[in-house]
C-alpha cells in the first residue's frame, strides 16, 4: 500500500478558529475536506504538507438553502451525495445535482465535499502517478520537474481542470465566498479559476471557501453531460453544462455554455452562446452553436482516449446537452 | 489407473448435494470479511519488505550502493542480486529470471533489491536510500522493434535475436486442402493483451524458525496469495537452496488469481530470504502498481490467418500464424504460444492444419497466462475471420460453423482426443434463447425505425463458438506422479477432514471438494473440515491453473471417498444383515436401498469401521490418461481428459455519433457436463462474460517512454457493476464420462467466445470490422467517419507484423504431422534438451514441455 507522508492535524471547531490557524502555520498547511482528492495525492507526493487543517467540524460550512426565486446557499462542506439528493438543487438546478451525482463512485461522494470538488487539483496522466513512476519517466513541471512532458516546448502546465461541478457552476453563474484572517470576499465563481495547470485558483494559501452561492432559477433550465468510459469512479473526459432561458415565444432569452476537462479552467463557450440569444432553437441553429463552442475545446494527450476523439464529441456532446432543454421544454409545453 | 477404472461407473443419481445450488463453504467468512488473505496476516516480531524496481526498460547496472539504507536505523537486511544469483522460472525449459536483477534490468519494475525494516515507513526510506548507477540500453518495446533489433539483444541467450520461441507445425496436408478450396481468405488480427486486475494484490509472509540441530539450519514457512504453491514450493526451494522437506507454502485465502498468481515471484523469494538472513518474520505486500508492473498478464498477440473453404462453407485448410510480445521474462510464455494455435481444430474439424507460432522478448512486464492462457487471441482471430467469410460466401454464419463442428469422440487432426461435446447443442441454444433469426429477419425495419426517430444508436447480433481445456494433460515439469491427490480422515465422533493440495483462488475449489465427498460418504458437507493449498499438509495438488482442479482433484476425492465408503459397507453390512450391494450412503446414513428404515447412522458406521480397520484415512489420486495426444515434440500443450464447449450472442448497440459500444445482453452457453454447483457455474460463466467484456471494449495495456501508462485502477478500466452487461447462462450438456460426475471446466471457456461475438455484433450494427482488441470508441468512431468518407478520415491501418515477409522460412525446424502417422518423427534438435539434474540451474534451457512428449510418445 502507497504511505502518506508524515503531517500534523489540526481539529479546528469554528471558521475563524481555522481561518487563525491556517495563517498561523503558513503555506505548509493545507486545508481538507473530506480528503478524497487530497490524500491520494498525498500518498503519490504531489502533496506534503507539514499540517492539515480539518474542515469536518465547522458548522459555517454546512447547511443548504434558499429558494428558486432568491437563490440557494451551499456550505463548502457538503457532501456530493447530499447536494446531488437535495431536492431543491434536483429541481431547480438539474445540472448541478447531475453533476454531483456523476462525480466517482457512491462511497467517494459520502465523503467528497462541493468545496473539495470545486477546488479539485488539476490533473494529467503524467502527473497522477506515483513517485515511483514520476521519478522513472522524469519529473514534470507541476511537481519536482522544469518541462511539461505532455507539450515539452511549453512554457507552462497543461493538466486538466477536471471538476464535475466546477462548469455547471460557472454556468449558473454561482458565486464563492472566501474567508480568512485578512477578510472575507465574494466573487464571481469563474474569477475563482486560473488558466494555468500549476495554479488554478485565485485562492491563496490562507483563505477557506466557506460558501457557494446559486442566483435565482425562475425560468431557467439546465442540464450536464459528461463523457467517460464508464458508469461510474471515472473523472469527466469532457464536461458539457448548459442553461437556457427561453422566452415567452420561444426564443432563446439567455444561454450558458460551458466545457469541463477541456483545459485548465472550466471554459466558457462565449462566441457560441451569443449565437443563440435571442434566436429559435433549430436543429440547423443548434449544430451551428455545438460548432461553435467545440472550437474552444484543444484537448492534449493527457488524458484518457484519443485527442482527436475527444475534440470530435465535444459537438456532439454540446448538441445533445442543447437538445436535450429545448426538447423538454418543447415536451413540457414551456414555461 | 487400473485402481480408478475399477472404481467407475459413478454413483447413480439422483443425487443429494451435487447438482444442488448450494452456498460456497466459505462464503459467509468472506462476505463478512472474517477469512484471512495473506496480507492480514501478523506474526509477532514481524518486519515489512519490499522491493527497489528499475525505473528504466532495459539498462545495465554498473553499481549499487546500499550502504545508507543499511545504515538506517529500523533496516534490518538488504539484499540484491548478488544475494540469491540462482536463476529460476515457472517452466523447467524458461529458467531466465532472478529474484533481484543482476548486471542488468529489462523493464520497468524489474527488482533490483530488497529490504527488510521495522515499519513500512522506515522501509520507504530506506528503499529512496539506495543508490543504483545505470547504463541505459535501447529499449524494445514491440514485436516490430524486437524484430527489427537483433543486434539489441534482451536475453543473450536467446539463439536468433529477440525470438524466445519460435514453432512451426503442419497437419495433414495443408497445400492439398488450400487446392481443394473454392474461396481463400486471408486477414491479420491484433488482441493487445491486458492485466489480470485480481482485487487482491499478491502478498506474502514469509518465517523461519532458525534450529542449529538441524543441518540446514531451520525451517521455513511461506504464506502466499498464489495459484500454484506446489510450483512456488520447487522454485523458492531451489533458489534458497533449502531443501523442500524444510519448506512450507501455503495460499491463505486468494482474492483473485485468474492466472497473474501462477508463478513464482521475486517478492515471494525476497520475503523468505530476508526472513532467513534476520530470524524475523518478513511480509512483502504489492501495490496495485506492483501488480501492472509483475504482470504476467495477456500476451498482446499479432495474428495472421488464412483459410479456404468450400463454397458452402466447409473448411478445407487453415493456416494460422501467431506473434507473442513475451515482454521481458520467459514465464509461461512457451506453453502460451503453442496455446495461440493448439485449439484451433478443438472447435473446429480442421481436415489441415499449418500453425507456426513465435514468442518474442521485449522491455515489458513479462506476460504469462491469463484466463484462456493462449486462446482467447486466437479464438477472437478465428470467429471474425470465419464471420467475414461468411459474409463474403453470402452463406449463413450459424451454418457456415455447423458445417464445421467438430464431433464428440473424435480426434482432431493433430492428435488430440475429444470426447464428450455439445457444441452443437450450445450453439442451437444461443440462437434460440437470443432470438437471433428473429432479429436479423426484422434488420431492414429496425434500421427504419432508427432513422425515423433520428436515434444514434444501432443494434447488432454476433456469435462466436469456443472450446477450452479440463486441465492441461501435462504438468509442466516432466513426471509420473499424479496431478492431484486427495486424503480423507474420519474421526470417530463423525468428523470428516479432507486434505487436497487444490488452491481456492475465489471459484470455489474448497467448496467442489465438500460436495464431492458430501455426496459420496452421504453427509451434508456443512460437516466436512477442509484443509487446502499448503505443501505440508495436504498432498499435491499441481495448482489452480488450466481449469483442472474440479475435474482432476474431484476425481481424487471420488477415489479417496470411496476407498472409505468401501469400508463402512462392510461393517454396515454385517451390522445390517445385507450384502453390501444392497446398501447406499445418504442425509447421514447408510442404509437398505429397499427399505431405507433399515439404516445406520454415519457415526455408527464410523465408529465400527474404526473398531476393524483401526484409524480411518484413505487418499486418492488422479493422472490424466495417456493416449489423448499425437507423438510429436510439442503435443504436450493442447491435450485434457476432457474438454468444454461454449457458444455467445451478443447484443449491442453503437452510438454512430460517438462509437461509444453498449453491450446490451450476452447469452452464454456452456457445456459443463454435470456442474457439481450451477451456482458456482453460473458465477464461473458471469464472471467470464464480465471479464470478456472488459477485455473486449475496455482494458488497454498501453505503454508510453517505456513505462506502462496507467498503472492505477482508475486509469486501467476495467468495467464496473454499471457497465456489465445483462448474462444469461445457459448450461447444456450431459455428464462427462471421466470428469467427477461429469463434471468439466467453467473457469475460463466461457470467456473465449464473448469477444469476438462482440466484436461480430459491432459489425452486425454498423457494418464495420474493428480488427484489434480492445475496441475502443475511439477506434470505432475512426472506422465509422472512415466508411462515411468524411474529409480527412483514414481507415485504421491493419494490424500486420511488420516488416515480415510471410514467404520467409519461419525460424523454426517445420515440424509434419498427420493422425495415421503415429511413430515419433527422430528429432534432430531434442539432443539440446536434457532433464535439469536435482539441483541443477538449467543453463541451456533443460527440458521444455515440447521435447519431453518424443520419449513419452516412444511408450504410447
Ligand atoms: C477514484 C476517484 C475518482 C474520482 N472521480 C471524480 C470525478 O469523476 N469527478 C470529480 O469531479 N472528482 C472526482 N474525484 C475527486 C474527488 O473525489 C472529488 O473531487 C471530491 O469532491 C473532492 O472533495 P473532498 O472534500 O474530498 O476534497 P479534499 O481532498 O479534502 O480537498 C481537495 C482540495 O481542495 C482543498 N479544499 C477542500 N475544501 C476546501 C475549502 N472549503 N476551502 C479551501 N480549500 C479546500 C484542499 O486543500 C485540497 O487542495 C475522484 C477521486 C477519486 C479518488
Amino acid at each position: 500500500m502507497l504511505r502518506l507522508p508524515p503531517f500534523r492535524y489540526l481539529a479546528p471547531r469554528t471558521l475563524s478558529e481555522a481561518t487563525r490557524l491556517l495563517a498561523e502555520e503558513g503555506p505548509q498547511a493545507m486545508p481538507v475536506a473530506g480528503g478524497t482528492d487530497l490524500l491520494p495525492n498525498m500518498k503519490r507526493r504531489q502533496f506534503t504538507p507539514a499540517v492539515l487543517v480539518g474542515l469536518r467540524r465547522l458548522r459555517e460550512l454546512k447547511g443548504i438553502g434558499g429558494s428558486p426565486d432568491v437563490g440557494v446557499r451551499i456550505g463548502a462542506g457538503e457532501t456530493l451525495t447530499s447536494v446531488s439528493n437535495h431536492p431543491l438543487i434536483r429541481a431547480h438546478y438539474p445540472a448541478l445535482a447531475l453533476a454531483a451525482a456523476a462525480v466517482s463512485t457512491p462511497q467517494l461522494r459520502n465523503a467528497g465535499t462541493i468545496g473539495g470538488n470545486i477546488l479539485l487539483d488539476t490533473r494529467c496522466n503524467y502527473y497522477n502517478q506515483t513517485e515511483f513512476w514520476r521519478h522513472s519517466i522524469g519529473y514534470c513541471m507541476k511537481r519536482d520537474g522544469s518541462i511539461c512532458l505532455v507539450a515539452p516546448g511549453s512554457p507552462r502546465c497543461w493538466a486538466i481542470s477536471s471538476a464535475d461541478t466546477a462548469p455547471v457552476l460557472v454556468a449558473l453563474q454561482a458565486r464563492v465566498r472566501l474567508v480568512s484572517v485578512r477578510g472575507e470576499r465574494e466573487i464571481p465563481i469563474q474569477e475563482l479559476f486560473y488558466d494555468d495547470g500549476m495554479r488554478p485558483y485565485t485562492r491563496e494559501a490562507d483563505e477557506i471557501l466557506q460558501e457557494i452561492w446559486l442566483p435565482p432559477a425562475l425560468g431557467w433550465r439546465s442540464t450536464y453531460l459528461k463523457l467517460r468510459r464508464r458508469g461510474s469512479f471515472d473523472f469527466p473526459i469532457l464536461g458539457v453544462a448548459v442553461a437556457l432561458r427561453r422566452e415567452p415565444d420561444g426564443r432563446i432569452g439567455d444561454a450558458r455554455i460551458t466545457l469541463g476537462a477541456v483545459a485548465s479552467h472550466p471554459v466558457e463557450a462565449e462566441e457560441a452562446m451569443a449565437r443563440l440569444r435571442g434566436q429559435q432553437p433549430t436543429p440547423t441553429l443548434l449544430q451551428e452553436v455545438a460548432t461553435l463552442a467545440a472550437k474552444r475545446a484543444r484537448p492534449l494527450d493527457n488524458a484518457d482516449l484519443t485527442i482527436t476523439y475527444r475534440k470530435q464529441l465535444t459537438p456532439v456532446y454540446v448538441r445533445r446537452a442543447l437538445d436535450l432543454l429545448v426538447e423538454a421544454e418543447q415536451g413540457s409545453g414551456a414555461e | 489407473m487400473d485402481e480408478w477404472r475399477r472404481l467407475q461407473p459413478r454413483k447413480a443419481g439422483p443425487y443429494k448435494v451435487v447438482g444442488k445450488p448450494l452456498p460456497k463453504v466459505d462464503a459467509y467468512s468472506t462476505v463478512t470479511g472474517r477469512a484471512i488473505y495473506a496480507d492480514d496476516i501478523i506474526l509477532p516480531r514481524m518486519l515489512y519488505g519490499g522491493l527497489l524496481r528499475s525505473p528504466h526498460p532495459h539498462a545495465r547496472i554498473i553499481s549499487i550502493n546500499t550502504r545508507r539504507a543499511r545504515e538506517l536505523p529500523g533496516v534490518l537486511a538488504v539484499i540484491t542480486g548478488e544475494d540469491l544469483p540462482r536463476k529460476y522460472g515457472i517452466l523447467p525449459s524458461s529458467q531466465d529470471e532472478t529474484a533481484l536483477a543482476i548486471d542488468k534490468v529489462r523493464y520497468v519494475g524489474d527488482p533490483v533489491a530488497a529490504v527488510a525494516a521495522v515499519d513500512p515507513d522506515t522501509l520507504e526510506q530506506a528503499l529512496s536510500l539506495i543508490e543504483v548507477e545505470y547504463e541505459v540500453l535501447p529499449a524494445l518495446m514491440s514485436i516490430e522493434e524486437a524484430l527489427a533489433r537483433p543486434d539489441v539483444k534482451i536475453h543473450e541467450e536467446t539463439r536468433n535475436g529477440n525470438i524466445h520461441k519460435a514453432v512451426s507445425y503442419e497437419f495433414g496436408d495443408i497445400e492439398a486442402g488450400f487446392a481443394a478450396a473454392d474461396y481463400v481468405r486471408e486477414d491479420w488480427f491484433y488482441y493487445e493483451g491486458n492485466n489480470h486486475v485480481p482485487i487482491e494484490t499478491h502478498a506474502c509472509v514469509a518465517r523461519w524458525e532458525p534450529d542449529p540441530h538441524n543441518p540446514i539450519g531451520g525451517k521455513l514457512t511461506l504464506w502466499s496469495s498464489t495459484q500454484t504453491p506446489h510450483y512456488v514450493h520447487r522454485e523458492v526451494s531451489k533458489v534458497l537452496g533449502i531443501p523442500p522437506s524444510h519448506l512450507r507454502v501455503i495460499a491463505p485465502h486468494v482474492g483473485g488469481g485468474f492466472g497473474g498468481k501462477s508463478d513464482p515471484f521475486s517478492h515471494e523469494i525476497c520475503a523468505c530470504e530476508l526472513a532467513r538472513r534476520t530470524g524475523r518474520p518478513v511480509k512483502i505486500t504489492c501495490t496495485r502498481e506492483e501488480v501492472f508492473l509483475i504482470h504476467r498478464g495477456r500476451h498482446p498477440v499479432k495474428m495472421w490467418i488464412k483459410t479456404g473453404v468450400k463454397r458452402d462453407g466447409t473448411i478445407t485448410a487453415m493456416h494460422f500464424r501467431s506473434f507473442l510480445d513475451g515482454g521481458a521474462y520467459g514465464s509461461y510464455g512457451v506453453a502460451t504460444t503453442y496455446y495461440t494455435g493448439a485449439l484451433q481444430p478443438v472447435t473446429y474439424a480442421l481436415p489441415a492444419y499449418k500453425f507456426e507460432g513465435m514468442r518474442v522478448f521485449t522491455n515489458k512486464p513479462p506476460c504469462g497466462p491469463k484466463r484462456g492462457h493462449g486462446t482467447p487471441q486466437p479464438r477472437f482471430a478465428v470467429e471474425v475471420h470465419l464471420d467475414k467469410i461468411a459474409a463474403d460466401l453470402g452463406v449463413d454464419p450459424i451454418e457456415l460453423r455447423k458445417r464445421n463442428l467438430v464431433r464428440p469422440y473424435s480426434r482432431t487432426i493433430n492428435g488430440l482426443r475429444i470426447t464428450s461435446c455439445a457444441l452443437e447443442e450450445c450453439l442451437d441454444q444461443v440462437v434460440a434463447r437470443s432470438g437471433w433469426r428473429e432479429f436479423h429477419a426484422a434488420r431492414l425495419a429496425r434500421e427504419a425505425e432508427a432513422t425515423r426517430q433520428s436515434s444514434p444508436v444501432r443494434r447488432g447480433m454476433g456469435l462466436a463458438l469456443s472450446t477450452y481445456i479440463c486441465g492441461a494433460g501435462k504438468p509442466i515439469y516432466w513426471n509420473d506422479m499424479p496431478h492431484s491427490a486427495v486424503q480423507i480422515r474420519l474421526d470417530r465422533g463423525g468428523g470428516v477432514t479432507v486434505y487436497c493440495g487444490a488452491t481456492d483462488i475465489g471459484q470455489g475449489s474448497t467448496s467442489v471438494l465438500a460436495y464431492i465427498v458430501a455426496e459420496e460418504l452421504g453427509i451434508e458437507p456443512e460437516r466436512i473440515h477442509l484443509e487446502t493449498a499448503d505443501t505440508t499438509l495436504t498432498p499435491v495438488d499441481l495448482g489452480s491453473y488450466s481449469s483442472r482442479v474440479t475435474f482432476m482433484a474431484g476425481n481424487a476425492a471420488i477415489q479417496a471417498a470411496r476407498r472409505l465408503k468401501e469400508l463402512l459397507h462392510s461393517v454396515a453390512a454385517e451390522r445390517l444383515r445385507l450384502p453390501p450391494d444392497r446398501l447406499e450412503s445418504g442425509d447421514g446414513f447408510i442404509y437398505c436401498v429397499d427399505d431405507p428404515q433399515v439404516a445406520l447412522s454415519f457415526e455408527q458406521a464410523v465408529q465400527l469401521a474404526e473398531a476393524r480397520y483401526g484409524a480411518l484415512v484413505a487418499a486418492g489420486s488422479y493422472a490424466p490418461p495417456e493416449d489423448i495426444h499425437g507423438d510429436f515434440k510439442g503435443a504436450g500443450v493442447g491435450p485434457s481428459p476432457a474438454y468444454s464447449y461454449s457458444a455467445c450472442v451478443a447484443l449491442v448497440g453503437v452510438d454512430i455519433e460517438t462509437g461509444e459500444v453498449k453491450v446490451e445482453k450476452l447469452w452464454l452457453a456452456h457445456d459443463v457436463g454435470q456442474a457439481i454447483n450451477p451456482l458456482l457455474v453460473a458465477g464461473q460463466v458471469e464472471g467470464s462474460a464480465y471479464m470478456g467484456y472488459g477485455e473486449a471494449l475496455m482494458e488497454q495495456q498501453i505503454f508510453r517512454k517505456g513505462r506502462h501508462k496507467i498503472p492505477s485502477i482508475l486509469d486501467y478500466k476495467i468495467p464496473t457493476t454499471l457497465d456489465t452487461p445483462e448474462i444469461e447462462t445457459i448450461l447444456v450438456g450431459r455428464p462427462d464420462d471421466e470428469g467427477p460426475f461429469g463434471g468439466k471446466e467453467a473457469g475460463q471457456g466461457p470467456l473465449l467466445p464473448v469477444i469476438p461475438a462482440i466484436a461480430n455484433a459491432i459489425y452486425n450494427a454498423v457494418g464495420i470490422r474493428i480488427d484489434e482488441v480492445p475496441i475502443t470508441p475511439d477506434k470505432v468512431l475512426r472506422a465509422l467517419k472512415a466508411a462515411r468518407s468524411e474529409p480527412g478520415e483514414r481507415p485504421l491501418p491493419p494490424p500486420r507484423v511488420t516488416p515480415i515477409v510471410l514467404n520467409e522460412l519461419w525460424p523454426a525446424r517445420l515440424i509434419r504431422w498427420s493422425p495415421e502417422q503415429r511413430e515419433p518423427r527422430p528429432d534432430p534438435t531434442n539432443g539440446h534438451h536434457q532433464h535439469p539434474r536435482q539441483g541443477e540451474s538449467a543453463p541451456h534451457g533443460a527440458a521444455s514441455t515440447s521435447s519431453q512428449l518424443p520419449q513419452k510418445g516412444g511408450t504410447a
